[in-house]
C-alpha cells in the first residue's frame, strides 16, 4: 500500500484524500486547526444558494475513513525528495516519508487595507465581502451605527485587475459572488437600494448570466458601469463614493451605508512559501503546472501533484473536479 | 438639376475606413501604455478639473482612440496636470504623460 502526503485540508485536499484512501494510505496536513475553514466562511454558494455548512459537512464525512490521517494544526514547512521517496518536514521538525506528494494549499482573499482610498479598517461602513458572507449568515447586515442600511454598494475588482496592488489577474468568482450576494441582501432588506458598480460582468459560468438576468427582473439591483476611486466618511457616518458612470460618460458620486469590496483570491502563504521550497512558483505566487493544458496535475518534479486554488482562482467545484483529476494520476503514478 | 429643397446630411456615424489614426499612432510610440484602458472611469472619478468643467479623461482619451480630433485640444487646456488620474489608474496607463503628449501631437496636427 503506498502512502501520499495531501498538504491542505481544504476542498481539494478532502475530495482528493477520499479518493486516494480506497487504494492508498493518506496523511492529510492542515496547518490550522479546523478544515474547510474558507468554505465555512459562507453562507451560501452561488449559482444554486446551497447552504456552505451543508457541502462543508458531506466533505467533512468523507474524512471518515481509517486510510486517511489527518493532521490538524501540522504546517508543513518543506517537501525535499528522497530518491523515489519524498521527506515532509512539518514545523515542529518532525519528517514523514511518503511516495507521492499533493499539494492543495489553496488560496487567501486579497487584504483590502492595502487599497487604502476604499477606506477599508479606516470607515466601519466599508466591509469585504467575506464580512458581508457572515453577515448574511447570521442575518446580522448593519452599517457603521448598527442600524439595517437603507443602501447597499458592491464594488468590483478589488484586488483583482489592479496593476497597484500588483494583481493584473481577474478572480473569476468575485462577479457572480456581488451578484448572488446582491440577491440575499434584497432578500432580508427588501426596502434597501442595492447597486452594483462593475467593470466588466463576466458571467463566465453555467447559471452565472440567469442569475445576473434574475437579479435586474426579481431584485432590482441596480448596476453602475465604472470603478470607485475613492471613499470617505460624511459626519453622520455614512460612506462618499466617486465614481463616473463610464455609459453616460458623467462623473458620479453618492452616499451609501454600505460599501461591500469584493476581494479578489491570492495564492495562500502556505502556497507562496511552499512553491518556492519546490521550485514551483508561478505567477503571483500561485502554483505553476508543467503544461497549462495536458498535465495540468503535474508539476515539473515527478510525484509531485497540485490541485485546487493553490494553481489559479476557481470556484468550488472547479477545485472539486480538479481534485478528482489529481486523484486519478496519482493513482496511476503509483501503479 | 433641379433642386428638390432638401439636402442629404451627415452621417453621424464613425467611418472607421476614412479615420486617420496618424495622431494615435504617435501618441501610442510617446506612450505605450496608452492603449491598455479597460474603460473604468477611475481617472475620471477622482479628476480635479472634472469637479469644476465638463473635462472627461476618459472621454477624451476615447475619441482619440476612435479618430475623433476634433475639440479635444481646447478640452484637454482644462486639465491642470495633477496626475491624480495617473495614480488611481487599475492598468497604470500614464495618464498625465498622456495628455502632455496629446496636447503636443494636437497642437502640431491643428497648426
Amino acid at each position: 500500500m503506498s502512502k501520499i502526503a495531501i498538504i491542505g485540508a481544504g476542498p481539494a485536499g478532502i475530495e482528493s484524500a477520499s479518493m486516494l484512501a480506497r487504494s492508498h494510505e493518506v496523511l492529510l496536513f492542515e496547518k490550522s486547526s479546523t478544515a474547510l475553514s474558507n468554505i465555512l466562511d459562507k453562507a451560501y454558494l452561488f449559482p444554486d444558494f446551497s447552504s456552505a455548512t451543508d457541502i462543508a459537512d458531506s466533505l467533512n464525512s468523507k474524512l471518515i475513513n481509517e486510510n486517511i490521517k489527518l493532521m490538524l494544526n501540522t504546517e508543513v514547512v518543506d517537501i525535499v525528495r528522497n530518491d523515489s521517496e519524498w521527506k515532509i518536514v512539518d514545523k515542529s521538525g518532525k519528517n514523514y516519508f511518503v511516495d507521492a506528494v499533493l499539494i492543495t494549499t489553496g488560496y487567501q482573499t486579497f487584504d483590502a487595507t492595502r487599497k487604502e482610498e476604499l477606506g477599508y479598517g479606516i470607515y466601519k461602513g466599508v466591509v469585504t465581502s467575506i464580512d458581508m458572507e457572515r453577515m448574511i449568515k447570521y442575518n446580522q447586515i448593519v452599517n457603521s451605527i448598527n442600524e439595517s442600511p437603507k443602501r447597499v454598494v458592491f464594488l468590483q475588482c478589488v484586488g483583482s485587475r489592479d496593476e497597484k496592488s500588483g494583481n493584473r489577474y481577474c478572480s473569476k468568482v468575485c462577479c457572480v459572488t456581488a451578484v448572488k450576494q446582491a440577491i440575499e441582501v434584497r432578500k432580508m432588506l427588501p426596502d434597501a437600494e442595492i447597486y452594483i458598480f462593475y467593470m466588466d460582468l463576466r458571467m463566465w459560468g453555467q447559471h452565472f448570466e440567469e442569475l445576473y438576468r434574475e437579479s435586474q427582473e426579481k431584485y432590482d439591483i441596480r448596476y453602475v458601469r465604472g470603478r470607485i476611486s475613492e471613499a470617505s466618511s460624511t459626519f453622520d457616518r455614512k460612506i462618499q463614493i466617486k465614481a463616473e458612470d463610464t455609459l453616460l460618460g458623467v462623473p458620479l458620486k453618492m452616499t451609501t451605508d454600505l460599501l461591500v469590496l469584493m476581494v479578489g483570491m491570492e495564492a495562500s502563504a502556505g502556497t507562496k512559501s511552499l512553491g518556492c521550497k519546490c521550485g514551483i512558483e508561478g505567477e503571483y505566487g500561485f502554483i505553476k503546472t508543467a503544461t497549462p493544458h495536458l498535465c495540468d496535475n503535474e508539476t515539473s518534479e515527478k510525484g509531485l501533484f497540485v490541485a485546487g486554488s493553490c494553481k489559479r482562482p476557481m470556484t468550488i467545484n472547479d477545485v472539486i473536479n480538479d481534485a478528482r483529476s489529481a486523484a486519478c494520476l496519482i493513482s496511476e503514478y503509483l501503479r | 438639376m433641379r433642386k428638390f429643397g432638401f439636402s442629404i446630411s451627415q452621417t453621424r456615424s464613425i467611418d472607421l475606413d476614412q479615420i486617420d489614426f496618424s495622431c494615435l499612432d504617435e501618441l501610442r510610440e510617446a506612450v505605450p501604455t496608452f492603449m491598455v484602458c479597460i474603460n473604468c472611469g477611475a481617472c475620471t472619478a477622482t479628476c480635479s478639473a472634472q469637479q469644476f468643467s465638463d473635462f472627461n479623461i476618459r472621454k477624451i482619451k476615447t475619441m482619440l482612440m476612435q479618430g475623433q480630433y476634433e475639440g479635444l485640444a481646447k478640452q484637454l487646456d482644462k486639465c491642470m496636470l495633477c496626475g491624480k488620474c495617473t495614480l488611481v489608474c487599475p492598468r497604470e496607463v500614464n495618464l498625465r504623460n498622456s495628455i502632455v503628449n496629446m496636447r503636443r501631437i494636437l497642437t502640431k496636427k491643428n497648426k
